[in-house]
């Protein structure tokens, strides 16, 4: 176990390493003064820009107010869906389709272009069985790419509600959407897939290979454009593999790097948004103190989910079979696990993927362990804010700490404040609307999921089992995570309430983001005093952890005490 | 409104041809000139003939060859349509199915390893991997399976240990993730041995 320990200890430094300075080139990327772009060799770059303004007939970019930042990015969200849904039912009669892959049916269609276009990623379908080249390339991974451009665009706004005083405006989200596409995913996704390809992700337009293998037999072996979407898909905190079993599938996540690295990815965004955060109002140490409420609660996760796995199910233990550690042999549970990961690997990996709402897996969550599998349920209950996904896990935390800096103003009767910004009855309102929206979301829907026959025909598993894959479902879709306890769906009933689940999941909160920024930044500041609540020392970072488990344990409880915890005690 | 449209429907054209078409080409351009091997899924080629990835299990049945982990693919292996099982941990088809694979390794061991019993079966031999294609076995699933190979190859069993360590991934850096015994590499090298 020590050397799994190290293994996850080495990369967190590393990571935090990384995302602290590429939150700070963030932070620059977005600022008002163009400086970034009027200097040295990188000026052509600002020229580029300005053509892409003058293409969509908004020469100057103009301040946008939050509510027309929000009818654009809404706007254009719609119109995007719509092409692609036309791309999966049209792919049939499209070029790019070497394995004569049929129309996608209109429910799955649905699910997909819904699960894409808001960050989810949740997959109702099999990729390399269902999508042409067409469909993965110019259909998901384009909005694997735009989906989080609007997720940065929406948070950088909420940002600017911060640090703005007595101003109409949020920014403007066409030049927001610009800068987080090309400036940011696009030259990370470059390099990441550089370095896919060299550890073997496959990277080609050829169809499928036929191998005869050694006995004789014939094997079909999937391929395609990958490396390219799966760099993306990462960095974007999508999750949408290529692969049914998604990076668990050596292709797309070849050797012990592979999981290290496309982690590496995921968290990069969700960690430097913090520090970005810090540097944008001017007070890194409030920054620090989220980021360590957030990452207190990370490693709990990963702590649990690697003692409970290490530790097996009791079908293994009592099996007879050997599942101890050794020089030999990971041991603990295997099933749904890849070899070259490992017990420590997965656990980091599935805590990360699920808390960052990123939706990849490395392993099989339905088949972990009662508390190994209750930390991925957890991380997607807590949903869009413990890092969160790219964007969206920076404004779900803000609506949390707009609600933690009310709660800890009243009982200690100070004026609810937060960075110089009065904390009033409105911005209260928006908050509760961001974050407990989903939870009401969540529980609508897995209720009727699991008293209609339709819903009850979705479920895989039997018995409390099967609850926990309903209930994973609904949460993993509102909270546009992705991830799932793969046996459940496949029905029409499922497609179409999951698809509903995640336009709802994460346009209602983006929106409460946009509001809450645009009511911020018309406020003045109000010069700190002492009877300002300070929000970045430790005291501050415990009343975090306290809040987010308050308003995410309220509503998780008695529904993980229908699954999880039954199975817990019948196992 | 309109403003809204023209800007959505440029950007999506704009958006879909640079991410959408020129980056995959981009890459795929790279990718073939760079790793061409990688590129193609890491086959391998003998003879002018592809037997396989180097990536993706395939099916061994045969007792002189060493054995994949269980699949939960259809069929078993498939490198076209990857699957987890789904096996929840208080499923009773999961109980049954270790029972099955257990058993039926110790059948098929049993003969060349006298005094093997259950609890020498490493737990990767009786459970599905996540892909139902995972390239690699454990050390102990390997070493498990070479007194079979020894004896119906007529191998020294030194020698196919060897072999065993000769085809085993280590940790990324000697440090990262956990090593892994590659079958499809492991058993091409014994072919090459002769004496099948």
């Amino acid at each position: 176990m020590g050397q799994g320990i190290g293994q996850i200890l080495v990369f967190v430094v590393v990571l935090i390493a990384a995302s602290y300075p590429f939150g700070l080139y963030m932070a620059r990327v977005f600022a008002d003064d163009d400086g970034f772009l009027r200097r040295g060799r990188l000026r052509f770059l600002g020229g580029v820009e300005r053509g892409f303004y003058r293409a969509i007939g908004d020469r100057t970019a103009k301040e946008q107010s939050w509510k027309e930042y929000g009818a654009h990015l809404l706007g254009f969200s719609f119109l995007f869906v719509l092409v692609l849904y036309a791309i999966q039912r049209l792919q049939g009669h499209l070029f790019l389709n070497p394995q004569h892959m049929g129309g996608v049916s209109d429910f799955i269609s649905f699910n997909t272009a819904a699960s894409f276009l808001t960050n989810t990623n949740w997959q109702y379908y099999a990729g390399e069985s269902t999508m042409s080249y067409l469909t993965q390339m110019a259909g998901l991974a384009v909005q694997n790419f735009v989906s989080a451009a609007v997720g940065i665009a929406a948070m950088v706004a909420l940002f600017r509600g911060f640090s703005r005083r007595s101003s109409a405006t949020l920014g403007n989200f066409w030049r927001d959407l610009y800068r987080t596409l090309v400036y940011v995913l696009l030259p990370v996704a470059i390099v990441g897939a550089v370095v896919l390809i060299a550890i073997g992700v496959p990277q080609t337009f050829h169809g499928y290979a036929t191998a005869t293998t050694l006995q004789g037999g014939h094997q079909t072996i999937a391929r395609g454009p990958v490396a390219s979407q799966i760099a993306i898909k990462h960095l974007g905190t999508n999750g949408g593999g290529f692969y049914n079993s998604n990076s668990a599938t050596p292709f797309e996540g070849p050797g012990s790097l592979g999981g290290y690295f496309e982690l590496f990815l995921e968290l990069l965004i969700p960690f430097a948004s913090v520090f970005m955060f810090g540097r944008w109002i001017r007070g890194m140490r409030n920054a620090l103190a989220i980021f360590a409420a957030m990452f207190v609660l990370f490693a709990v996760g990963v702590g649990v989910n690697f003692v409970a796995e290490q530790h097996g199910s009791r079908v293994l233990r009592t099996s007879g079979v050997n599942i101890t550690h050794s020089g030999l042999q990971t041991g603990g549970n295997m099933t749904d696990k890849e070899i070259r990961y490992g017990i420590a690997e997965t656990a980091l990996f599935t805590t990360g993927t699920t808390m960052t709402s990123t939706g990849a897996v490395i392993a099989g969550h339905d088949a972990m362990t009662p508390a190994g599998g209750a930390v991925p349920l957890t991380m997607i209950f807590l949903g869009e804010i413990i890092y969160g996904g790219v964007g969206s896990g920076m404004y779900g935390v803000l609506f949390i700490i707009v609600l933690t800096v009310f709660i800890a103003g009243l009982m200690v009767g100070r004026t609810p404040e937060y960075l110089g910004k009065k904390i009033e009855a409105r911005e209260v309102k928006l908050a509760a609307l961001g974050s407990l929206f989903p939870a009401v979301l969540i529980l609508t829907l897995t209720a009727a999921a699991v008293v209609t026959k339709s819903g009850l025909a979705s479920m895989y598993n039997p018995g409390a089992h099967g609850f926990s894959e309903a209930l994973y479902a609904y949460t993993s879709q509102a909270g546009n995570n992705g991830s799932a306890f793969a046996g459940y769906g496949g029905t029409p009933f499922s497609a179409y309430l999951g698809g509903i689940d995640m336009l709802f999941g994460r346009f209602v909160p983006l929106i409460a983001a946009l509001a809450l920024g645009g009511s911020l930044a018309a406020k003045r500041a109000v010069p700190a005093s002492v009877g300002t609540f300070r929000s970045d020392g430790a005291t501050f970072s415990v009343l975090l952890v306290g809040m987010i488990l308050l308003t995410a344990g309220l509503m998780l409880f008695p529904a993980l005490t229908l699954g999880p915890i039954v199975e817990g005690l019948m196992h | 409104m309109k403003r809204i449209l023209v800007a959505s429907v440029v950007s999506i054209v704009l958006m879909t041809a640079v991410f959408g078409f020129a980056y995959p080409a981009l890459m795929t351009a790279f990718a073939s000139a760079a790793f061409p091997s990688q590129a193609g899924g890491s086959l391998i080629v003998e003879d002018g003939k592809v037997i396989g990835s180097r990536l993706a299990a395939q099916a061994f049945t045969s007792p002189g060859y060493f054995h994949e982990r269980p699949s939960a693919t259809t069929p078993a292996y498939n490198a076209a349509g990857t699957t987890f099982s789904n096996l929840g941990p208080t499923n009773p088809a999961l109980a049954k199915l270790v029972h099955q694979n257990a058993a039926a390794v110790l059948k098929l061991e049993g003969p060349y390893d006298a005094g093997l019993t259950i609890h020498q079966i490493p737990v990767d031999a009786v459970v599905p991997s996540a892909s139902g294609i995972d390239p690699d076995i454990s050390l102990a699933y390997a070493q498990l399976q070479a007194h079979r190979i020894a004896a119906v190859r007529h191998l020294p069993l030194t020698r196919v240990q060897k072999l065993i360590s000769e085809n085993t991934d280590g940790r990324w850096l000697g440090f990262f993730g956990e090593p892994g015994v590659n079958v499809l590499e492991l058993n091409l090298a014994l072919d090459k041995l002769g004496g099948k």
